[in-house]
């Protein structure tokens, strides 16, 4: 029969193939959405760095899951087990399905060997928010900090993730910086492997 | 050189929730630009009220020997006012970009709280490079 194009039906849902999703969420959208969870989170807690953490762990819960996704759209379900790998696979993979670009720089700390920094000149959840002057260091980077915590430490690189302003001359509004430290055993296990 | 004096933002309520003004002439201190501003608010709504014609949302524009005053407001109520110089062009231009910035600076940050006043640095950054652009295209208008 020509012209009868038909969707194939699938007897059971698990059969159905991961589709590519929708490439494009409308960005005012995510921002109201933040917004809201930075809000409601802030109705919860008593002090700054509690706020930290909450968003945090909100970061983590993504980060699993987009390990889980990315490892099987993109990279074929294979499994990084090099630092610098899975370093690469956040800088560009997972930056570029989230935020639509690869981060700005990856570099590796100089002062302590298990430091690496990310850096952005903004993060795309900071675009429309002014963190107000009491409220000190508070970054709602967090949640950034977090996504990229549930990635590593679900892929076998347990770690520290927290997300700073780092001041630049010549610049009115700072940089941010993701700081990852990794734990011994990461280190211990790279020099193994050589 | 057609120049803006002073803008206005107030809140569904009347209060106002950011006061900034550019220029020498114009200038006024907090409690003369909250007075002109609940005034302003209750002008608007006679306005509406006076109008021989239905469905009349309240004053647009107001011109004055010394000055002249363009008023924008949103479908919430929220007012955006400028007070500038007689026969500055591209006001109502200048007061919807204004608005934009409003909802993408003020209205997703998550530390605004809703009808208070404006604190918020991005905006305030923001704005500053609108109104400087409008300058410089109203004075390059000038030129040609």
């Amino acid at each position: 029969m020509i012209g009868t194009g038909k969707i194939k039906q699938y007897a059971n849902v698990l059969d159905k193939p991961l589709g590519k999703g929708k490439q494009e969420v409308s960005l005012s959208a995510f921002a109201f959405l933040f917004s809201e969870l930075v809000q409601y989170n802030q109705t919860q807690v008593d002090n700054i760095s509690e706020l930290e953490t909450r968003l945090e762990d909100a970061g983590y819960a993504v980060g699993a899951r987009v390990l889980e996704l990315l490892c099987h759209r993109d990279k074929g379900n294979r499994r990084e087990t090099r630092l610098l790998g899975i370093l690469s696979f956040v800088h560009s993979t997972v930056w570029k399905v989230l935020f639509g670009k690869v981060a700005d720089s990856l570099e590796k700390g100089t002062e302590h060997e298990d430091e690496y920094m990310i850096s952005e000149k903004e993060l795309l959840v900071n675009r429309f928010i002014s963190i107000p002057k009491d409220m000190g260091t508070f970054h709602c980077g967090a949640f950034v900090a977090g996504i990229v915590k549930g990635v590593l430490e679900n892929a076998g690189f347990p770690a520290v993730v927290t997300a700073h302003f780092v001041p630049v001359e010549g610049q009115q509004r700072p940089r941010t910086t993701i700081l990852i430290k990794f734990a011994e055993e990461v280190l211990r296990r790279e020099a193994r492997l050589g | 050189m057609a120049a803006i004096y002073s803008l206005y933002i107030i809140n569904k309520l009347g209060g106002l929730i950011f006061y900034k003004d550019y220029g020498s002439k114009g200038r006024m201190d907090t409690n003369d630009s909250l007075r002109v501003a609940s005034l302003w608010h209750s002008m608007h709504a006679i306005s509406q009220q006076l109008s021989p014609i239905n469905g009349c949302s309240g004053i647009e524009l107001l011109e004055a020997d010394t000055f002249d005053l363009h008023c924008f407001q949103s479908l919430t109520g929220t007012k955006f006012f400028v007070v500038c110089e007689t026969g500055t062009q591209h006001m109502e231009a200048l007061l919807k970009v204004i608005y934009e910035l409003y909802t993408d600076y003020v209205l997703k940050n998550p530390f605004y709280e809703m009808e208070m006043p404006i604190r918020c640095e991005l905006f305030d950054i923001n704005l500053t490079q609108a109104i400087q652009k409008n300058r410089l295209l109203s004075s390059l208008n000038q030129l040609c």
